[in-house]
């Protein structure tokens, strides 16, 4: 037993120290942009075009991963996109977190009319298309990084509703919520301070990997043009573009696809890590 | 202050019958308690016995008002509580208190056996927190270094005696224990009985008692209402109603108590 309880928490710090660590890296790159980038993003040079990366024949000093068919640093746009994709990621996961995970906790809890209300809402939202939905608000919001974010939370919102209701419910049954009303706590208090807390872990989780579906889906958006202005690197648009050289030089397309899978993976699993080295319960 | 601290009177009450609810319209009601009246003077330490489902906790709900009444009166320490409002009922909730039949459940997971304690006191203003905790759990016999513990870290035994601190550190005037040893194994269910006993001495509390077992009442009560599908079939001194029972279900629980046989040997 205590065998396995460690292996489990041994496990599970690995992948919170991976995780963290690639967005750590990737925050930081993000923040300091202008200082650790070796190129100006936008900066075009057609001698310098399609260079391989560094441990390639014909790489260049300056162009660690590359440059793409203008001669732009792959390394450098890649940096750039990040903070699209971190300030995406970070202010439409938490807007949808909280709007979401709000309205799931009163409906669950309180049950009755507000719960009535809430997921009648829930259910009429989910029977329209996400993805013909956020094209469509899009074409109504025009483009722009405020459209993407506005997109994400009016679609995503209903996820953390339904998870958090569900799971709100079942605190709600439980005795220790009894147990405040006789010590004479308020409904209101008794949802904060007594079931917030056990509906954490879930938020958490739904959290993180909300964060990683906000970067897919600005890569999405970015990739079919509908994201914020072309000349602005992101990751999206980066693929979009490397897709057409593919066979002259692979590494416009890889790099920010790796770079995109690394970041939607380490939220999801940052979240799993967090909820599993954190919770009293679990620990 | 009036010295009954429960006068209860003609109480009903009904929930919604959901298995026979029709397709429009309101459920019908079916009545759980049907017209039940009693007193409970200070300092007794009553027992409510019954089958299962005959209505003991939906009973001890009520006088707690987590749930309300459909019809009757409940008179707590002289006053009205049958239809009060939940913010006029708030500040009297630390007079009666409650222990709860699953420790597990009735202790929030996340949050110190400390915090558990601490929390009922801090919202009827009481001072010097820390203090009170620790007097707590030394009445229910817990070392003073459990309050950093979670709920999860400890015996069942020992999470039932945290039930019991947080209730006597309201010093409530009443206190409702439903079946509180029914979950624990029969060393932690002496245990917690003579817990219970001690403190029922030391500190005056009157006590109602909830239980399905008959062997567990005669102990520690001096009287016993005993509750039949929502009605009260019997009620008087424990020791009487022992002696000869006048209910059908009343001899049928006591039948129920194992006896120790005295033909049984080891071999
Ligand atoms: N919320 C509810 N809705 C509908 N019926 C209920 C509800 N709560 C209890 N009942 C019904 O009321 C009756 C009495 O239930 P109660 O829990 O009070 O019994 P009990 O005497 O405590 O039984 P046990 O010894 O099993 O705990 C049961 O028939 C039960 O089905
Ligand atoms: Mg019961």
């Amino acid at each position: 037993m205590a065998d396995a309880r460690t292996f489990v928490s041994r496990r599970a710090g690995l992948r919170l120290w991976l995780s963290g660590g690639w967005l750590v890296l990737l925050t930081l790159a993000a923040v300091l942009a202008p200082f650790v980038s070796p190129q100006d993003p936008l900066a075009q040079d057609l001698f310098a075009a399609r260079l391989p990366p560094f441990w390639q024949a014909g790489a260049e000093a300056g162009f660690p991963l590359g440059s793409d068919s203008l001669g732009r640093d792959v390394l450098s746009r890649i940096i750039y996109g990040a903070r699209v994709a971190l300030i995406v990621a970070v202010i439409a996961g938490t807007l949808t977190c909280l709007i979401g995970a709000t309205l799931g906790l009163v409906a669950g809890y309180f049950g009755g009319w507000p719960d009535l209300v809430i997921s009648r809402l829930v259910d009429i939202w989910m029977a329209f298309p996400p993805v013909l939905f956020a094209i469509l608000l899009i074409a109504v919001l025009g483009t722009g990084l405020s459209s993407i974010i506005i997109a994400i939370v009016v679609i995503d919102w209903t996820r953390f509703a339904r998870v958090v209701r569900a799971e709100a419910m079942r605190q709600a049954a439980m005795d220790y919520v009894a147990s405040a009303q006789v010590a004479g706590r308020s409904r209101a208090g008794t949802m904060l301070r007594e079931i917030l807390p056990n509906v954490l872990p879930t938020i958490l989780v739904l959290l993180t990997l909300e964060m990683g579906i906000a970067v897919i889906v600005e890569a999405i958006l970015s990739f079919v043009n509908l994201s914020i202005s072309t000349d602005q690197p992101t990751w999206g648009g980066m693929i979009a573009e490397g897709r057409l050289s593919i066979y002259q030089a692979w590494w416009v397309l890889v790099f920010p696809l790796v770079a995109l899978f690394l970041t939607v993976l380490s939220f999801s699993q940052l979240g799993e890590g967090l909820k599993d080295r954190f919770d009293p319960v679990l620990r | 202050m009036s010295d009954m601290i429960y006068r209860i009177r003609d109480l009903r009450l009904d929930f919604p019958d959901m298995t026979r609810k029709p397709l429009f319209g309101p459920a019908p009601r079916i009545e759980v308690l049907k017209g039940l009246g009693f007193d409970i003077p200070r300092g007794d330490v009553v027992g409510i016995v019954g089958s299962s489902g005959s209505g003991k906790s939906t009973l001890g709900r009520a006088m707690l008002r987590l749930l309300e009444p459909s019809h009757g009166s409940i008179l707590f320490e002289g006053r009205d509580i049958t239809h009060l409002p939940e913010s006029a009922l708030r500040p009297l909730r630390r007079k009666f208190q409650m222990i709860f039949q699953d420790p597990m459940s009735s202790l929030n997971p996340r949050l110190t056996v400390g915090t558990i304690i601490a929390g009922p006191l801090r919202l009827h203003g009481f001072d010097d927190l820390g203090r009170r905790v620790g007097r707590a759990l030394d009445h229910v016999g817990l070392p003073e270094a459990m309050r950093h513990r979670y709920p999860h870290e400890l015996s069942g035994g020992q999470r039932q005696r945290v039930g019991i601190a947080r209730a006597i550190a309201l010093e409530p005037d009443f206190i409702l224990a439903d079946e509180i040893v029914s979950g624990l194994d029969v060393s932690s269910q002496a245990q917690v009985l003579n817990l219970l006993e001690t403190l029922v001495r030391e500190l005056g509390l009157t006590l109602a008692f909830i239980s399905h077992d008959l062997s567990v009442i005669r102990r520690l009560c001096k009287r016993v209402i005993v509750l039949h599908r929502g009605e009260i079939v019997e009620t008087g001194d424990t020791a009487a109603v022992f002696r000869a029972p006048k209910a059908a279900c009343t001899r049928e629980l006591i039948e129920a108590i194992p006896l120790p046989d005295p033909n049984q040997t080891w071999a």
